[in-house]
């Protein structure tokens, strides 16, 4: 709005009458004669020949809006504001703010101004000397004369950069890259500050000359930009598969993506904490290899079991030893006559085995906290509960996805989503009768019943047949079979607990066709539910069993390296399933739909079922870190394989979900399953075997002591004996380690924050339905003077 | 000459430095921004910027980018950014687009350019036709007519806050923030290197 519209508002004689009107005894009245005012107008909305007249009428010089367009803007039936025939009115509304937002170049500069100065005075208050005495007090911060809408576009431009250079660079820059300009103009902008921060400056560069050592100064600084930006470009190679991720969610999307993502989180997380482990247990243990030696061969039969050659290797506990490596006083008995360059370091291996373990872990819990928040606070929204129909329409589109069969099928899932949420609203409209409810409820009690049981009854059956496989490991141990058909005989077991896993899945997707939930959101989320439950109830069973020893592992004297064994072969197996079941799930059933019946319905990436995979695995890694150190490696192998293969086969053999997922509230989602049940579970399952269970007394780097913990009880004692100095250590150790009233205190601090985020989210959904209100009535008055003005200009135009 | 090399040089960075202070994307893709502008008509765009020569391409060049070439709104999404209101970017819009669609451009920026993008007969409003077309488009025109007004008026009974039947601005970005990975992720592409180009050739 660079200039006042040139109309000038008479108000006749005859408008008594209309006072007369506006009296707020007579408002009532007034107002639902308007909404019949609006029902005629919008009737008559025929009368598009007399606004072609008007489309000059949207008067602004700097206007960017093609002239054509605005015609047919003006002959939409059915709404509110059709005026026929009146230009000033019409010239009047098209320069309201409401119409001119990302449109009038000098309106957005006055708007970014007002930001700009809004977030200097928020910042610093006015000084005395700057204000003027006539204004009132609370006026005075408010430049008054320097009002920026009646100022033309080039004091604008100079006011907006003036008051950019008050910002910090930061701000500024930020400032500069959200105002809706086009380049041109904030180009100009930009050679505006510069000529505002330095007068002489930029003139100085164009004009002369300027010294030699100005000159290399300037072409170092180029050559420095120069190597940064090559090192920038760099940096995506240097990122792991950055153009495959590219490729696969310009495909399939950014659900099938966050799968993917997901993936390459959970490989960042075991290589951060192998290389803790390796840096300060493994690599120091491998320096100073225990006496005797490892007697047996290396087959390639160890790579499944884990058994054998791997036994007595640095990938189980019962390798590294307990003693103090390096220890000076151990080779001052010695006697060794070359004394050593430097004066050796002793490391004490126990204490640093437990010490990495805890802070790998507490480094992992920290990590997910955080990347929980943050996704979390990226998708919630306070007061976002309706609306879905909206954001469907505007918000499905995924602009990534370029090419030609995917954008149809993308099209097409759009189209079937809408329709479903069309059904759905259908449905919703019409209830339905008792009878149904009754017999949706019965289904759904007896759906529930039915997976809870199947959960129940895997869990038996696992424990039974463990039982038994234990008893025929007793047979072949007292036969002396061969050593393949004992380590076969170990292999079972984590065969059919991941048979089970893959198979079930399969069970409860029958399970929830026949269920036929009302919207497809609940459904995945029961699936992902179902799932969850019956693997960490078998997980929590198997944990039950290493750790009482009754079943598995009894006769063994190192039962830490037994432990390890068994999670390294169920992991194995793990990887072994998920490679069949991407074969026969995805290869063989799209071969089969190609050739025998003839569709191009290629099977579906199945999202839930994949991630809860990867879940599975990861929990198996944390649940074995303690007993064998180098799974965290096993699965980073295991991780970067399935990228591959989950990769080559989604790009040979699959198509894109149907189902909608939207993929920041699904990243929050899978990273609260893997903090709450899988990382939380497992830290129990450590802290209890750390805290209360006896380690074995010939292995490992525990071996003769109580439990795990006391090997930090006997270090304290040796600190407080060797300098008293520290006593405050062993102080902290006592009064807020081993005490649980920190704990309780801990607890309850986490909970007073929780209480009061949520009287925090409460007061802004109230807040939001308070501002929804207001705006409506804003609405009303709107519309109500605009209808006003209308009918004041054919007053005046009758009288005139 | 030293004087002349000199300016010339200096013009240059300035220009490029103020482009670049302009542009939200990653910085190495400014870089290709001006390859692949210049190879889309190599007679017409100079290799040269400095002189900020007046050289526009029309709409269609545009739209068979590959990047864009299958999306249902590219038509409306280089109008948004052409000047001139026709569709023809000169290098500066051409620029802006890359720069609000991509990931890193600030959220009210992109809201502003996914408002233009949907009003097809830019008054400023999404009224009922402007989400006509724009169903017409997301579906490929699968939808039948009474489906289509239905989900017009529920979508416009959602969203319209001050009750004048239309989305305005301050609609639409109250409802888009509701879907926060919208903007960030979706409204976003990449300018490909050649070997994109080659890949999309061959679906």
């Amino acid at each position: 709005m660079s200039q006042p519209p040139p109309f000038t508002l008479h108000v006749s004689e005859d408008t008594e009458s209309d006072n007369q009107e506006l009296s707020p005894d007579n408002e009532g009245a007034l107002h639902t004669s308007f909404r019949q005012l609006i029902q005629e107008q919008s009737s008559l909305a025929e009368a598009g020949t007399e606004l072609e007249l008007q489309e000059r009428g949207r008067g602004h010089p700097a206007h960017l809006a093609p002239p054509d367009a605005s015609a047919s803007a003006w002959l939409e039936p059915g709404q509110g504001e059709q005026h026929p025939g009146d230009s000033t009115t019409l010239r009047i509304l098209a320069s309201m703010p409401s119409r001119t937002i990302g449109r009038s170049r000098g309106a957005i500069i006055s708007q970014y101004y007002n930001r700009t100065a809004r977030l200097r005075r928020r910042s610093s208050r006015p000084s005395l000397q700057q204000l003027s005495r006539a204004a009132r007090p609370s006026l005075r911060q408010y430049d008054l004369e320097t009002d920026p809408a009646r100022a033309t576009l080039e004091d604008k431009r100079s006011l907006l950069a003036k008051e950019l250079l008050s910002l910090s660079p930061s701000q500024r820059s930020h400032m500069l890259l959200s105002v809706p300009l086009s380049l041109a103009e904030k180009r100009a902008l930009r050679r505006e500050l510069n000529e505002q921060r330095s007068p002489l400056g930029l003139r100085a560069h164009h004009a002369a000359a300027p010294s030699p050592c100005g000159w290399s100064k300037d072409y170092v600084a180029l050559g420095c930009r120069h190597l940064w930006y090559r090192l920038l470009a760099l940096l995506p190679a240097a990122q792991p598969w950055h153009y495959a991720l590219k490729q696969i969610g310009g495909r399939f999307g950014s659900s099938v993506l966050s799968y993917f993502l997901f993936l390459k989180t959970l490989l960042m997380f075991n290589v951060f904490s192998f290389l803790i482990l390796l840096v300060f247990v493994v690599a120091l243990q491998a320096a100073y290899p225990p006496a005797k030696a490892n007697q047996q061969s290396f087959t390639g039969f160890e790579l499944l079991t884990g058994a054998g050659y791997f036994t007595h290797s640095l990938l189980y506990y019962g390798y590294y030893g307990n003693i103090t490596l390096n220890d000076p006083s151990a080779s001052s008995l010695s006697g060794s006559v070359a004394a050593p360059a430097a004066p050796p370091l002793p490391y004490n291996m126990p204490l640093a085995y437990l010490f990495t373990v805890g802070v790998s872990f507490f480094a992992t819990c920290i990590l997910l906290v955080y990347s929980m928040y943050h996704s979390f606070g990226e998708s919630y929204r306070v007061g976002s509960s309706a609306g879905d129909l909206a954001i469907k329409v505007f918000c499905a589109w995924d602009f990534k996805v370029i090419q030609r069969r995917s954008v149809k099928l993308q099209c097409e899932n759009i189209c079937t989503q809408l329709k479903e949420l069309l059904a759905e609203r259908r449905s919703r409209s019409c209830p339905l009768s008792l009878c149904q409810r009754l017999g949706r409820v019965a289904v759904l009690l007896l759906a529930w019943v039915l997976s809870l049981s199947t959960v129940l009854g895997c869990v038996v059956a696992v424990h039974y047949f463990s039982e038994h496989m234990h008893a025929v490991q007793q047979e072949h141990r007292a036969l002396a079979g061969s050593s393949w058909q004992r380590e076969g005989i170990l292999l079972v077991l984590p065969l059919t607990v991941s048979l089970l896993n893959t198979l079930m899945p399969h069970l409860y997707n029958l399970l929830a066709t026949w269920e036929r939930q009302d919207s497809p959101e609940v459904e995945v989320y029961v699936a992902i539910c179902r799932n969850l439950l019956l693997k960490m109830v078998v997980l929590g069973l198997l944990c039950y069993q290493w750790l009482s020893r009754r079943v598995v592992c009894s006769y063994e004297e190192c039962w830490e390296t037994c432990v390890g064994q068994d999670l390294y072969r169920f992991m194995v197996m793990d990887f072994v399933f998920t490679l069949l079941d991407t074969i026969f799930g995805e290869l063989v059933w799209r071969l089969i739909s190609e050739k025998r019946l003839k569709s191009k319905q290629r099977p579906e990436f199945d999202i839930a079922r994949n991630v809860l995979e990867l879940i599975y695995g990861q929990t198996l890694t944390w649940l074995g870190v303690l007993f064998a150190p180098l799974l965290s490696a096993v699965q980073v192998l295991k991780l970067l394989l399935l990228f591959y293969i989950k990769k080559t086969s989604l790009m040979q053999n699959c198509q894109a979900p149907s189902k909608p997922w939207q993929a920041s509230r699904m990243r929050t989602v899978f990273i609260t399953l893997l903090c709450f049940p899988s990382f939380l579970g497992t830290a129990v399952f450590i802290s209890y075997t750390i805290w209360s269970v006896k380690p074995s007394e010939t292995c490992g780097p525990f071996q003769g002591l109580e439990t795990i913990y006391k090997s930090v009880n006997v270090w304290a004692k040796l600190l407080e004996k060797s300098s008293p100095n520290i006593t405050w250590l062993t102080w902290l150790h006592q009064y807020l380690v081993e005490n649980t009233f920190f704990l309780f205190f801990l607890s309850g601090v986490l909970l007073a924050v929780t209480y009061f985020n949520i009287q925090v989210v409460r007061g802004q959904q109230r807040i939001i339905c308070l501002l929804k209100e207001q705006i409506a009535n804003e609405g009303e008055d709107k519309i109500f003077l605009i209808h006003k003005l209308h009918s004041i200009c054919k007053q005046k135009e009758r009288c005139a | 000459l030293p004087c002349r090399i000199n300016k010339a040089f200096w013009q240059q960075r300035e220009c490029i430095q103020e482009c670049r202070d302009a542009f939200a994307g990653i910085r190495k893709n400014f870089l290709r921004l001006h390859g692949r502008y210049h190879e889309m008509a190599p007679n017409v765009v100079p290799m040269d910027y400095t002189k900020d020569p007046d050289v526009k391409l029309p709409m269609q060049l545009i739209i068979n980018m590959p990047e864009l070439k299958e999306n249902p709104f590219k038509e409306r999404i280089v109008e948004s950014f052409s000047e001139d209101g026709e569709g023809s970017l000169s290098f500066n819009d051409f620029v802006d687009m890359f720069s609000v669609l991509s990931e890193m451009a600030p959220r009210e920026l992109k809201a502003i350019y996914a408002f233009k993008i949907y009003d097809f007969n830019t008054d400023n409003f999404i009224c009922k036709a402007d989400l006509e077309k724009t169903l017409n488009k997301l579906t490929r025109e699968e939808l039948t007519a009474e489906e289509i007004t239905l989900v017009c008026e529920k979508v416009i009974e959602e969203a319209d806050m001050d009750g004048d039947g239309k989305l305005g601005f301050a609609d639409f970005e109250n409802m888009i923030s509701k879907a926060p990975d919208f903007l960030r992720y979706s409204l976003s592409f990449h300018i490909g290197t050649k070997i994109t180009v080659f890949a999309c050739k061959y679906t």
